[in-house]
């Protein structure tokens, strides 16, 4: 098997969580451009931004390979990064530019690298689950080990897909783990007022192991992650992950221009900041000895190279060409 | 060749290609009992890895099947009546037909749709559609709608041996028709090749699934009053092989389109549009479509056959074409 061997790992160790918070900044970093960029009135479409999430995507997906599958949601730039797609291809993507990950014909809300097994954001917010759990079909009869992960949040757990895949996932022992990225908002609407019970109740109706964790902890993300996809790859089914966690922007940059009330209060977000899992995550390396201020600042700087590198390189190139398109739609045929 | 009935030959079909590429896989409600009959000995033959039977989940099926055909595996998602497509609509819709577009042509999508379409057998409105005209307006989905045993062989190969979505879908009134089918291993049908059933000169009758079979008989009583018919079935909607459709209404300067679809929106308009686009200049009297009226289709036989496509309407929009 060739995907990376974290099995007899408990916890990550410094190393490996040094590792976890350049992707986590990465993240955060390019998104805060991107989201610069929506408000300016650079973007030709919106962006759901991920802030305040990057813990589960980068924590999960540090155990995969790019032979492992990743299905996504409208908010999906953390997992695209996360599942190894570079900054250059996702803010080119973003900018609606022929240098894109999907050429410029997909956008915010459909990033896909199938080079790296990230079988694509989604604009349908349960559409990944469904993919997600083919691609998880794909890899059991390719018999290799290899697994597929579903990402989807609170407001998708009320799609039916979701339960009509918790029964296959079951009957056919998938190797497929279902992350629930339960950030408290269905869109505009709060969780509660929109779904009923307890989402991994859900699950685990369907006898499927399940976990309840703090997606802002990316040790426990990555730990949980761990039990979850070894079982997957020794052919023991599917497992469920509902990770708690927060977006501390809202469900797209634009929403401030439409909305005519908040639907969250600042001392809400306030308090959530105050759990931001990358300040954690810092703190707690720093508590290992692991990480000095100075270590940080290298890291901040190495990542805002990134980021600027990959603005600049969106920025010198075309957009696409209507062939691209009319060579898109199918293979081998003109639409 | 063999004599064989349709479903028979997509059940040879579906034999071969998972012979020859190991990767395929079928499932579907029932797949192992098969309701149709096409479906029937593979799981004997494929065993329980590759042909799975599924709950009644066509959300999660046509989703999955999308999915497994992006990570590499081929899939045949089976979804019995084409009225279950719309309860499993977003894998079709939003994911199948979009994907490879939205993915800048990174994903291959070898995913072939299979569903029974068409009434006149008292199976009320929820199993009588002939939902093609939707499929149609998605953008980025082959649709298939064979009216002979041979094109439904050679389609579901030709669509089992590439990458594109396919909507595939089984006239079900004449899915009992026997006809020679070639036992070639490569005999393929191509996508977007018109069939020209019969050659004719006085007007061009275009017929779809089961009309193809009403438009034959009624090419007969035409030819009976020395009225000779040029017979087309397009075999596939998308692509649609209006060239070929184009050319022959130049030369007989009539059409008359059947297709069982309501007739609002249907395959019939949007060919009629097509030639009154290309051809217009040739046409010597209006063209006539012979459809479905825009309303569900009732349970009680008289009035089901009352409401469909059938010879004698043909050949009464024949009359009325030649007669102006």
């Amino acid at each position: 098997m060739s995907h990376p061997d974290t099995r007899h790992n408990s916890t990550p160790g410094s190393e490996r969580l040094r590792a976890m918070l350049e992707r986590m900044l990465l993240i955060r970093r390019t998104e805060e451009q991107l989201g610069a960029d929506s408000r300016a009135g650079e973007l030709p479409g919106n962006v759901h931004l991920c802030a305040g999430q990057e813990a589960i995507a980068v924590g999960i997906c540090n155990h995969l390979s790019d032979s492992d599958y990743v299905g996504s949601t409208h908010r999906g730039h953390g997992h695209f990064l996360a599942k190894g797609g570079s900054a250059r291809s996702l803010i080119a993507e973003v900018h609606a530019k022929s240098t894109g990950a999907c050429g410029g014909l997909g956008g915010s809300m459909h990033v896909t690298d199938l080079s790296k097994g990230m079988i694509g954001a989604n604009g349908i917010v349960g559409g990944g689950i469904g993919l997600a759990a083919g691609a998880a079909l794909s890899a059991q009869v390719a018999g290799k080990g290899h697994v597929a992960v579903a990402f989807f949040g609170d407001g998708a757990s009320s799609q039916g897909i979701l339960p009509e895949v918790f029964n296959i996932a079951v009957l056919w022992k998938l190797p497929l783990i279902l992350v629930c990225e339960y950030n408290g908002y269905s869109e505009f609407s709060a969780s509660g007022t929109v779904n009923a019970g307890e989402i991994a109740d859900r699950a685990r109706a369907f006898g499927i192991p399940t976990e309840v964790i703090d997606g802002n902890d990316v040790e426990a993300v990555w730990t949980s992650a761990g039990i979850a996809i070894e079982r997957a790859r020794k052919g023991e089914g599917p497992s469920f992950i509902e990770a708690k966690t927060y977006r501390l922007r809202g469900h797209l940059e634009a929403e401030d221009g439409f909305l005519q009330a908040p639907y969250r209060s600042e001392e809400e977000i306030d308090q959530w900041r105050t759990r931001d899992p990358i300040p954690r995550l810092v703190k707690r390396l720093t508590e290992m000895s692991a990480m000095s201020d100075a270590d940080f600042e290298i890291l901040e700087a190495k990542v805002a190279a990134e980021v600027g590198d990959a603005l600049q390189f969106a920025n010198e190139s075309e957009p696409p060409e209507m062939e691209r398109v009319l060579s898109s739609v199918f293979v081998d045929q003109r639409p | 060749m063999a004599k064989m009935r349709l479903t028979q030959a997509i059940n040879a079909a579906y034999f071969e290609e998972m012979e020859r590429n190991e990767r395929i896989v079928l499932f579907g409600e029932d797949v192992e009992v098969s309701m149709f009959g096409d479906t029937r000995g593979l799981h004997a033959k494929f065993g329980s890895n590759r042909i799975r039977n599924t709950p009644i989940s066509e959300s999660a099926m046509t989703g999955m099947a999308v999915g497994a055909a992006m990570a590499g595996t081929p899939a045949i998602c089976h979804l019995m009546f084409s009225n279950f497509a719309l309860t499993g609509f977003d894998g079709i819709a939003n994911q199948a037909a979009k994907l490879r577009l939205m993915t800048g042509g990174q994903a291959q999508l070898p995913v072939t749709f299979v569903a029974a379409i068409g009434a006149g057998t008292s199976t009320g409105a929820q199993h009588s559609d002939t939902p093609y005209p939707m499929f149609m307006n998605l953008g980025g989905i082959n649709i298939a709608v064979p009216a002979t045993p041979a094109d439904a062989k050679g389609l579901m190969k030709s669509a089992l041996r590439g990458f594109n979505p396919t909507i595939f879908l089984l006239p079900r009134v004449r899915g009992a028709t026997s006809g020679e089918v070639s036992e070639d291993p490569d005999f393929l049908v191509p996508y977007g090749k018109a069939s020209v059933m019969q050659d004719g000169s006085d007007i061009t009758i275009v017929a779809i699934g089961t009309c193809v079979h009403h438009a034959i008989r009624a090419a007969k009583a035409l030819a009976e009053d020395g009225i000779s018919v040029e017979l087309i079935d397009p075999r596939t909607l998308v692509p649609l092989d209006t060239d070929t459709i184009v050319a022959s209404v130049r030369k007989t300067g009539r059409l008359v389109v059947v297709d069982e679809a309501r007739d609002r929106c249907s395959a019939a308009s949007h060919i009629a549009a097509v030639v009154g686009d290309e051809a217009f200049s040739s046409l010597k009297a209006p063209i006539k479509r012979v459809t479905s009226p825009n309303i569900p289709m009732p349970y009680a036989p008289a009035l089901e056959r009352a409401l469909l496509p059938d010879p004698d309407k043909i050949v009464a929009a024949a009359r009325l074409t030649l007669a102006s």
